[in-house]
């Protein structure tokens, strides 16, 4: 392949097919439909399935039930869709199954704004389900890198054995740019695991690793997965010496990795004054300010998070602990930012957000570097 | 004293699992009973059957059988399963589910799984009530009965699951009750060897809260009750309308042959793999070298 | 930020503005050998409605992928030129259609009679949006035409690339006969 002008959302298609992705199930939903309707004429020709469920509950349950079958799976909606999800991602985070959620953000609450961009769901890829769990979410800022980030979506689920969840906003996804796949060649696609025990011996949630691999259904294994709190071997337990490693082990499993897990760039921080913390699009408009900022001669970095959950307290604070104010630009009322001001204190933090369906212009954030 | 182990103990997790959650009398066991003796008769591998589960009283079989086993959320065990039948088209998929699980929070799922007519086995265990969280009424508690939730009584009509299952196009559909156990037995392995989506609804009760809100008596009395108030199929045919109205009918309500969905969508990556220009058929071997590779495959390091 | 240029174009919904936006990207991109960022915007409905297109064509990687003020502004309808042309730069090239739009806010603007122009040269006024194209390169020159004339032929459906590139041709020779004008 060539260069091409490429829709963020065919990119993200790409990028699946790319790593491996050999199953879809989802439901039609604004501004995401682009991936469905493309893997339903992509999949099938690499031997993959593709089927459009009765809703999204159903959607990602297939897409669980696929995973457990042994084929790479993922989903795509936006927000409306993406609470129908909470409560199947839950089990996938419980029960450590393999896959990926892309979720095209659009204006919200409720059906919102269904063609306009939003970062509203920042929080609800978060903590959209009940209970204590881990989670992965990657947020694209480019084409390009949404073809990246699927692959490593993809990367980290089979890695960590989590649900990983792409949060792309309606801008990236519907956006074309130029785009050439052949530049990301040399990508790693990780493999599901496999074990090297016999049937007899194997525990799906093995407490003496980080990650246990899990063995596809019809392998001759024979085990047991439920979204009830489980002990070793998968099955449903109260006891407390069986539930405590496990919550150690799914906790640990991510935290004891965030150096690989948590990826974003800084530009020009070391002696910055204001640094500008931003992600998905509005990285974009951060981009922009930050040059017409340098012009004016103020000291201002920028950071570009690729990965916003988990988020890693330590390293944000050590980055940021040179300056005197962070901006953060977000497409909500301030979802990342409570996160960044719990780390940073709430008197360095200063807010800029939008929240009528367009992308926050560079002006706006000019305005906030040149007041901090 | 050596006991003697009947057949049916090859199929279950007979060493950790028991005693079961089920109450002492419960019809939940007999309907297990029938599912392995059905297989059994079948000769399939244990390898090559899974059991997906919803939530609630007989959500908790799958953790009873030595198959491939996933008790999932409640209502959605149709929906995990056809992700993993077409996954694994070869693998028989039994689905085991309540009354509530299957046609309240799990209806949707239900009628569209019917609808694509999906190889998949749903077995709905049906004790008119919400047994687990204490008796509350579901969509198939009779009109006038009590439940935790109906004090005064039920107003709803219920459902027919069988009647529903046929109207959204299901190719298979039977029904019997835990009386009849190897009635039972006979119907799910017809219903397995169905390709499409079979569906059995097992008359069953609840004598912890629907027996003891509506005084129906000991689970002796209800499975006489059971036995009283089901007609066969033909029997049910010499009967009055009239006389029908109240009967459990027994037997095949259904039984077509109709394109199933994995096959249908085996033909797609067929025409998708033609249109392409592609002349390796990428799909079948792909799944054969992941089956055969799977003691050979290489073991990642540890992360 | 080399040479930044940014169009929008805007009108209604079904017109194929942003299948121009995307043939204008196509062009730079594809063409041009440009960096070229097409964003879109539109309501919920399948047609009609507002609808809007934005390129943004730079020889530098584009950073903001929207228009912040618009070096071109195309509206094919009143509800667009009015909503739009506040946001043109002060020297930007401004072109409307007057088929539907009466009421121009300022001298400035080319008015051309673009949907007739596209019903005279196919007969089909669908193609309204690929003079309009034609219009904007030739008075801007930020695409070349012959990469104009490749993303046309290349996006147009099968057998309409007769048409779709006569379209072109016609809002090309309008652009010159605006600029002899001038």
């Amino acid at each position: 392949m060539t260069v091409t002008l490429m829709q963020g959302n065919a990119a993200c298609v790409e990028g699946a097919l790319r790593a491996g992705c050999r199953f879809f199930g989802g439901y039609p939903i604004t501004p995401s439909s682009e991936i469905a309707e493309l893997l339903s004429r992509r999949l099938p020709v690499v031997g993959g399935r593709f089927i459009q469920m009765e809703d999204e509950i159903a959607s990602l349950a297939a897409v669980i039930g696929a995973s457990v079958g042994g084929l790479k799976a993922m989903t795509a909606t936006s927000g409306p869709g993406f609470s129908l999800m909470q409560e199947n991602l839950g089990y996938a985070a419980a029960a450590e199954i393999p896959c990926v959620i892309v979720d095209v953000q659009r204006g919200g609450p409720s059906t919102g704004l269904p063609t306009a961009p939003s970062q509203g769901d920042v929080m609800q890829a978060r903590w959209g389900t009940h209970g204590d769990h881990p989670i992965i979410a990657l947020c694209p800022t480019s084409v390009a890198e949404t073809y990246t980030l699927t692959i490593e979506a993809f990367n980290l689920s089979e890695d960590y054995r989590t649900p990983v969840i792409l949060l792309m906003d309606e801008v990236i996804g519907h956006m074309r740019e130029a785009f050439d796949p052949d530049r990301y060649g040399d990508i790693e696609v990780v493999d599901r695991m496999t074990t090297d025990v016999p049937p007899e011996w194997y525990f799906p949630y093995d407490e003496t690793r980080a990650v246990p691999p899990l063995v596809s259904f019809g392998e001759g294994f024979r085990y047991h997965i439920t979204g009830l709190l489980h002990d070793q071997a998968g099955f449903p337990t109260y006891r407390q010496d069986e539930i405590e490693p496990w919550w150690q082990r799914v906790f640990a499993k991510i935290n004891d990795n965030l150096d690989r897990i948590f990826m974003y760039d800084e530009d020009g921080i070391e002696d910055a004054r204001t640094i500008v913390i931003a992600y998905g699009s509005t990285a974009r408009s951060a981009v922009h300010a930050v040059q017409l900022a340098r012009r004016r001669r103020y000291k201002v970095g920028l950071i570009t998070l690729k990965t916003i959950w988990p988020f890693h307290e330590a390293l944000i604070e050590e980055l940021a602990a040179g300056a005197h104010r962070v901006i953060v630009p977000e497409m909500n009322l301030g979802q990342l930012a409570l996160e960044i001001e719990r780390v940073l204190g709430r008197a360095k933090v200063r807010r800029v957000n939008r929240v009528d369906g367009e992308l926050i212009a560079p002006r706006q954030i000019l305005e906030a570097i040149e007041v901090a | 004293m050596k006991r003697e182990e009947p057949e049916i103990y090859e199929y279950l997790r007979h060493k950790k699992k028991f005693p079961g959650v089920w109450c002492a009398g419960c019809g939940i066991g007999i309907v297990l009973g029938s599912i392995i003796r059905a297989i059994d008769h079948l000769h399939i591998s244990k390898d090559d059957v899974a059991m997906i589960s919803g939530i609630g009283c007989s959500g908790r079989m799958s953790v009873y059988v030595d198959f491939n086993t996933m008790h999932t959320t409640h209502g959605r065990a149709l929906a995990f399963a056809t992700g993993l039948k077409m996954a694994r088209p070869g693998m028989h998929v039994l689905v085991v589910m309540g009354d509530g699980d299957a046609l309240a929070i799990g209806g949707n799922h239900f009628i569209h799984a019917a609808r694509r007519n999906i190889d998949l086995t749903a077995i709905v265990i049906n004790n008119n009530i919400y047994g687990m969280t204490g008796g509350q009424y579901s969509p198939t508690t009779p009109q006038g009965a009590l439940a935790t939730t109906a004090p005064f009584r039920n107003i709803e009509r219920p459902f027919s699951t069988c009647d529903l299952a046929m109207a959204a196009g299901a190719s298979y559909v039977a029904r019997s009750t835990v009386y009849h156990a190897r009635e039972l037995e006979r119907l799910i392995e017809r219903g397995m060897r169905k390709a499409g989506f079979a569906v059995i609804e097992a008359m069953s009760y609840c004598h912890t809260t629907f027996g003891k809100l509506n005084r129906t008596g000991s689970p002796v009395d209800m499975m006489r009750s059971l036995q009283e108030n089901s007609v066969s199929l033909a029997a049910a045919a010499k009967l009055e309308d009239a006389e029908k109205k109240n009967k459990i009918i027994r037997g095949v309500l259904a039984d077509h042959d109709l394109p199933e969905y994995t096959a249908e969508y085996a033909k797609i990556i067929e025409d998708a793999q033609a249109a392409a220009g592609s002349n390796v058929a990428a799909a079948q071997p792909e799944r054969d070298a992941r089956l055969a590779s799977a003691q050979k495959r290489r073991v990642r390091e540890e992360v | 930020m080399g040479e930044r240029f940014e169009i929008r174009l805007a009108g209604s919904g079904g017109q194929g503005l942003i299948l121009a936006g995307l043939i204008l990207a196509e062009a730079a991109v594809l063409y041009d050998g440009k960096n070229a960022c097409q964003t879109q915007s539109y309501g919920p409905e399948a047609r009609g409605g507002a609808s809007k297109a934005e390129v943004v064509i730079d020889t530098d990687e584009i950073d903001y992928p929207k228009v912040i003020a618009a070096d071109a502004l195309l509206t094919m309808s009143q509800e667009a030129c009015d909503k739009y042309y506040h946001d043109l730069k002060r020297d930007g090239l401004f072109i409307v259609d007057s088929v539907h739009v009466r009421r121009v806010p300022t001298s400035r603007a080319h008015r051309v009679p673009i949907t007739q122009i596209a019903e005279d040269t196919t007969g089909r006024r669908i193609t309204a949006n690929i003079v309009g194209l034609g219009i904007l390169a030739g008075l801007s020159g930020i695409v070349s035409r012959e990469a104009l004339e490749r993303a046309v032929a290349a996006r147009a459906p099968r057998g309409t690339q007769e048409i779709n590139l006569q379209a072109l041709a016609a809002g090309f020779e309008a652009a010159e006969k605006l600029q002899a004008e001038r």
